[in-house]
């Protein structure tokens, strides 16, 4: 499908944009990682928005990630997350073995160092999605060899 | 139809209220603000209650003598009330959804509104205008 296409290369581009903006003035590279990560998390308010509209009412913590895993995961990635893994106090990890956004990048650990600008936004999306439906939390990527990676999700108790 | 709707924020401050007629407009933010217990209310019970019951329209809040108060939450958490002029009782039950059907899309435009701060009172002339058509529709 060819909007597939025009998200990959939307998200490629503004990964670069925001980078070469950074360039010109500070080169600090958290400072750039928290801008994707704030723009995904203003998408992901949104996007989760409208994904919620026409389901039922969630149980609980669980039966949201699993939405997270499962029907947002799919509409904004095309495929499932693989693993889902809990330890029941507030720790989720999701495990992609085929991320989307890295799959055309490399298969390997050659350019792992540039990894972490290309998951931000993807954290974010997933915080501003949780933090709309009442859940605060932090998110953070982690990648051992593309394009597989996980994602950890600490929910932070009120 | 309704003459008064309102849209309450997650942390419970309002993000938009409409009444008609405006010189009222005082009662009904009590009658909206009252009806906020209820709703608080009627979640925590479904939560326990069956796994049938989960749809996000509550149904009638509380009857007054002039008025009826129906309410619908987002799974955001965000709250639609509607009051309604009991004197109408031609409105349906699945009316009233349809209606917060339409309320809650508009909503969800204007939280994908790239220039709408979520958590800021609704200032979109497109959602005013529908919040009107279902004001005006049989008055």
């Amino acid at each position: 499908m060819a909007d597939e296409a025009l998200f990959l290369l939307l998200h490629n581009e503004m990964v670069t944009g925001v980078y070469k903006s950074a360039d010109q003035g500070e080169v600090e590279n958290g400072r750039c990682i928290t801008k994707l990560e704030n723009m995904g998390f203003r998408v992901g308010q949104g996007l989760i928005e409208r994904f919620t509209k026409d389901t039922a009412r969630f149980k609980d913590e669980l039966d949201i990630m699993k939405f997270i895993c499962k029907d947002f995961w799919t509409t904004v990635f095309k495929k499932q997350i693989d693993n889902l893994r809990t330890n029941h106090q507030g720790i989720y990890v999701l495990q992609d073995n085929k991320f989307r956004l890295l799959t055309q990048m490399s298969a390997g650990k050659q350019y792992l160092d540039h990894a972490p600008k290309y998951l931000a936004f993807t954290c974010g999306l997933i915080r501003g999605g949780l933090s709309n439906l009442g859940i605060k939390s932090i998110v953070t990527a982690e990648v051992s060899a593309m394009p597989a990676c996980k994602f950890q999700v600490m929910i932070q108790k009120m | 139809m309704a003459v008064c709707i309102a849209v309450i924020a997650k942390e419970n401050y309002p993000l938009y209220i409409r009444s008609i007629p405006a010189e009222h407009e005082l009662k009904f933010h009590y009658t909206v603000h009252t009806s906020l217990d209820v709703v608080d209310e009627k979640v925590s019970a479904m939560g326990k209650a069956l796994v049938d019951q989960r749809e996000l329209y509550l149904g009638l809040l509380y009857p007054t003598e002039d008025y009826k108060v129906y309410g619908y939450v987002t799974n955001s958490k965000v709250k639609f009330v509607m009051v309604v002029d009991s004197s109408n009782t031609a409105l349906r039950d699945n009316e009233i959804r349809s209606m917060f059907r339409k309320l809650h899309n508009s909503y969800t435009d204007v939280m994908c509104n790239p220039f709408y701060n979520p958590g800021d009172r609704i200032h979109s002339r497109a959602f005013d205008n529908m919040v009107t058509s279902m004001m005006v529709q049989v008055c």
